[in-house]
């Protein structure tokens, strides 16, 4: 088998908790071989516990599947960060109605310091674009997500964390 | 639909390939390539076994007091919070579990019985007494009031941020990608617990001295954080551990940075005292544990072999 023709098979499976993503959108899907029919697909997790991890790696057996036997393994290096997260997957997402992450750049190795009193943060509203928008919640239904709200059209939306 | 299909309501749950999956267990079989390295040279396998374990069982018993929240925490939103930092922590847990089985920690709880699939994460979380646990006694206090648990994050979570951060650097590349994941979620966390603190500390008089009596009810497991265990010391000279000693000042800065935002002051209360020298890192623990264990093993142990 073809290692690009796998690799399409297999980045176009979608996230199961934010289905207008791809694992490649995501940035989750790290690479997949064929080791002579057998097929090896390796992904990480975007938070350490993500339930969702579980439903990644059997809808990948099924996909890839029709090519041969499939493993799926884990890898915690390097870790996820959105910004992994592609500029396609930045545009579905605010098609969707989910603020995209901002870009955070290498992240430091030192250590992080407790902010008290952060800037307050600039998330634009992906429906009508106001950047006078709040957070409800820091966590949100998903492990990546945030709650906020706009003040301009008072629609409540997810924001998806940078981390 | 047959009337078979629908005898098991569970039935359309199980994937097709699997003959049904044990019913209490983490559930993904997918192997963290990370896990399966062998110790780095030179490296005692039983002690990073045991450190494993050791900040394994912080995680574990962590996440499993913050889902006690579930249903009971005041707001919708502060019940999803405290979920997920359940989940983070979960997630951190099951890697170091399966790490410290990787290295032949399950096996001597691996009691006749079990199903001979069992992952050694499950049978490490789910089939070790209390005495085997290696975690902090902080980890395991009970936790009950909301101001009690968010000075309980905000002090858990500056400990674990200190020692994962120096933990990046480790000779074992299982804890340093552990520790590299878990740097980002705990400064969140900690973040969310300190505007809490603040909220409530500097809040109304009734917040203010629940808030207060909460930090006091956490402060006398502090000082066991920072002492470190003959496995931790030698793990240290392998360039493998963090010295508990040396996350003393970074979390000391965190909460001095918040408690006079928050109006609260330093707890003066005694630290819970060792016994006979020995802590939770020795499987010495508070009544608290046992209790905690109950919950999340009962079940498990009356029917070790349920499946879904």
């Amino acid at each position: 088998m073809v290692s690009a023709e796998l690799w399409e098979a297999a980045a176009a499976v979608t996230d199961p908790e934010m289905p207008m993503l791809t694992l490649a959108d995501l940035g989750v899907l790290r690479s997949v071989s064929d080791d002579g029919g057998r097929i090896v697909a390796t992904i990480t997790p975007t938070y350490a516990g993500c339930p969702a991890l579980d439903a990644m790696a059997d809808d990948l057996r099924s996909t890839l599947g029709a090519y041969g036997e499939v493993e799926v393994k884990v890898t915690l290096t390097p870790p996820w960060t959105t910004d992994l997260i592609s500029d396609e997957g930045r545009r579905k997402l605010a098609e969707a109605g989910v603020a995209p992450p901002d870009h955070i750049g290498p992240r430091s190795t030192g250590p992080v310091p407790l902010t008290l009193a952060a800037p307050p943060k600039r998330v634009a509203c992906p429906r009508c674009g106001s950047a006078d928008t709040e957070e409800l919640s820091r966590f949100g239904p998903t492990a990546c997500t945030a709650l906020r709200r706009c003040r301009a059209c008072a629609e409540p939306f997810e924001h998806m964390k940078d981390i | 639909m047959s009337a078979t299909d629908s005898d098991n309501v569970y039935d359309a749950l199980a994937e097709a390939d699997h003959e049904g999956r044990w019913a209490y267990g983490a559930g993904f079989d997918e192997t963290v390539v990370e896990v399966t390295a062998p110790a780095p040279e030179g490296v005692d396998r039983e002690d990073l076994a045991a450190y494993c374990l050791m900040l394994a069982d912080d995680a574990l018993v962590a996440s499993q007091r913050l889902s006690e929240w579930a249903t009971h925490a005041p707001e919708l939103e502060e019940e999803v919070a405290l979920a997920n930092i359940a989940l983070d922590l979960l997630g951190q847990a099951r890697v170091l579990l399966s790490r410290a089985g990787h290295l032949g920690a399950a096996e001597r709880f691996r009691m006749p019985g079990l199903a001979a699939g069992l992952s050694d994460e499950d049978v490490l979380a789910y089939f070790r007494d209390d005495r085997s646990f290696r975690n902090v006694t902080l980890a395991e206090m009970d936790l009950g009031d909301f101001g009690r648990t968010m000075a309980w994050i905000l002090v858990y979570s500056s400990w674990r941020l200190a020692l994962m951060t120096t933990l990046r650097g480790s000779a074992d590349p299982v804890l340093a990608a552990v520790a590299a994941k878990a740097v980002p979620e705990l400064a969140y966390q900690r973040e969310y617990a300190a505007g809490w603190v603040v909220r409530l500390g500097d809040g109304t008089t009734e917040s203010h001295e629940r808030m207060q009596a909460g930090l006091d009810d956490v402060w006398p497991f502090v000082t066991e954080l920072f002492l470190a265990h003959p496995v931790e010391s030698r793990l240290v000279e392998a360039g493998v551990a963090v010295d508990p000693a040396s996350l003393r000042a970074s979390v000391d800065a965190d909460v001095a940075q918040v408690l006079p935002v928050a109006t609260l002051t330093e707890p003066t209360r005694p630290a819970v005292g060792l016994v006979g020298g020995r802590g939770g890192r020795d499987g010495v623990h508070t009544e608290s544990l046992g209790r905690v264990l109950a919950v999340m093993q009962s079940l498990a142990r009356a029917h070790p072999d349920a499946t879904w």
